[in-house]
């Protein structure tokens, strides 16, 4: 399998975003065969910063270097001018939207995206392993979100790249397929050892796939560290947290209900008047409960 | 009685070539427009658009000033390239090139335009270069725009008449296409001929936006 990279970047660019520009100013470091997540919510810059990563956007000041096989290459360079076009880069990048070739069928979206005198059974053995064997002759336009997100992993793998970029790899699909998908991710990037930065929003994808998650916040990067350390830093207590939004609340004889949506879970709990009295529907609230005897059922 | 079939033949000429050589100008220039960022971009589309509103007289007036051996870029053409446009087949040709651009670019144009960025961006990313690209990816995923704009640009260039008239003439074998013919054959009362050549011209458009719209039809499905 193809060597895997590491990955020293310094970035600057000014984006716009829905309060006004904001300025994208991140240096991250990434290790050979790391999976690394960027974490936090929409508009900050992360796709940006995965874009020129790959050389699909270009910072306006900065430095990126990459370094396989004891070789170091210099993506980019603002004070030398250097721009390595992305056809260079080695990278798979995986899309939001998949961005797969509406014209070829599964089988010809693989074969295109391999690289010049690639042996053809490489094809093959891409099909076996993500099991798009059936849907070979398949056009990307009748298959499922998960069916295609699953070509265009293996597409972005069929080009032989060092490093794997994936923009919300994910976020269109529901739990079942995504938790399947999730375990698919990380039994390749496990197998072969390959240098991947994921941008997400979601905790738990987070948790399960990346070895290192980088807060992201208004275009800095604000907290980094393993996802138990970033995620449960001061707060492995007995409690449970969760933030929720008010979608109901009902005054009863001397409390009042309050229904809350919790993820994708809508719970109902009481508050005291005088709590709910500062409360309104669609407010962002925190449950806290104590945990010291919940029911632990096995999936 | 025989017509003479010498101005349809100079028709289907005149519309073929024009629309080979719009086609191959026009595709790549489509692409570059729906992907610049040039300040001008308004003008340039401008200037695309305008004999879709112009009459073809004033172009065709235009053109033959231009063309004229009198006028300096006539006397330059004939000059240093030998060649005469005013009343030619080929000054015919680049005026319906001119004249039919806009019929070929709008509909490929539009169609690069509604393609996501992300196919071209995947295929880079994918080590394929700009051309590889071009040719593999975007080409065929605007092949419905291209058949119309195609179509639209030889139809356009069948049925032109103001321009030919102006710059072209009424020259048998040379610039006597079939619309002038019509034309000139009423003048002359030869109510008959006409009759023909507009038939034919008749069927013909038909036939061809018929075709346009079956295979579009069948593309989409």
């Amino acid at each position: 399998m193809s060597a895997a990279l590491t990955i020293n970047a310094k970035i600057y660019k000014l984006l716009q975003g829905v309060n006004g520009s904001f300025a994208l100013d991140a240096s991250l470091q990434v290790g050979k065969g790391e999976f690394v997540a960027l974490y936090g919510p929409s508009g900050v810059g992360k796709t940006t910063l995965l874009r020129c990563l790959a050389g699909l956007d270009h910072p306006a000041s900065g430095e990126i270097v990459a370094q396989t096989q004891g070789q170091t290459q210099v993506w980019f360079n603002s004070a030398q001018r250097i721009q390595l076009e992305p056809q260079h880069r080695r990278v798979g990048y995986m899309f939001q939207d998949y961005a797969l070739f509406p014209n070829m069928t599964v089988r010809d979206n693989l074969a295109f995206a391999l690289r010049k005198g690639a042996s053809k059974q490489r094809v093959d053995e891409l099909l076996a392993m993500m099991e798009l064997g059936a849907l070979q002759h398949h056009k990307p336009m009748t298959l499922s979100g998960g069916q295609r997100q699953r070509v265009a992993l293996a597409r972005a793998l069929a080009s032989e790249p060092e490093m794997l970029l994936l923009d919300e790899p994910l976020s269109a699909l529901d739990a079942s397929i995504r938790a399947r998908l999730q375990d698919e991710i990380l039994r390749l990037q496990r197998s072969m050892g390959i240098t991947t930065i994921m941008v997400s929003h979601d905790v738990g994808e987070v948790y399960k796939l990346a070895s290192r998650v980088l807060v992201m916040e208004s275009g800095k990067i604000v907290q980094q560290g393993t996802p138990v350390e970033v995620f449960s830093a001061g707060q492995t207590s007995g409690k449970f947290r969760f933030t929720g939004e008010i979608l109901v609340i009902e005054p009863m004889d001397v409390m009042c209900a309050l229904t809350v949506l919790v993820g994708n879970q809508i719970v109902r709990v009481v508050a005291m008047p005088d709590e709910a009295a500062n409360l309104q529907v669609g407010d962002a609230v925190m449950l806290v409960s104590k945990a010291f005897n919940p029911m632990v059922m096995k999936l | 009685m025989q017509y003479d079939m010498q101005p349809l033949w100079l028709t289907l000429q005149l519309a073929f070539v024009t629309t080979v050589i719009l086609f191959c100008i026009g595709v790549p220039f489509s692409w570059w427009l729906a992907n610049t960022r040039i300040r001008i971009k308004p003008a340039v589309e401008a200037m695309v658009s305008m004999p879709l509103v112009l009459p073809p007289s004033v172009l065709g007036f235009y053109l033959l000033l231009a063309f004229s051996p009198e006028h300096w870029f006539g006397h330059w053409l004939d000059r240093s390239l030998g060649l005469r446009l005013a009343f030619s087949f080929k000054g015919l040709v680049l005026a319906s090139c001119i004249f039919s651009f806009p019929f070929l670019v709008h509909p490929v144009q539009a169609a690069f335009q509604n393609l996501p960025k992300s196919l071209a961006e995947a295929a880079y990313s994918l080590g394929k270069s700009k051309w590889q690209t071009f040719v593999h990816v975007l080409l065929p995923n605007v092949k419905p725009a291209l058949l119309s704009g195609t179509v639209l640009a030889f139809a356009h260039t069948v049925g032109e008449f103001g321009v030919v008239l102006m710059i072209g003439g009424n020259l048998p074998n040379e610039t006597r296409v079939a619309s002038i013919a019509i034309y000139d054959e009423v003048e002359s009362l030869n109510y008959a001929a006409a009759n023909f050549y507009a038939g034919v011209l008749f069927v013909l458009s038909f036939i061809i936006l018929l075709a346009v719209y079956f295979l579009n039809r069948k593309a989409q499905k």
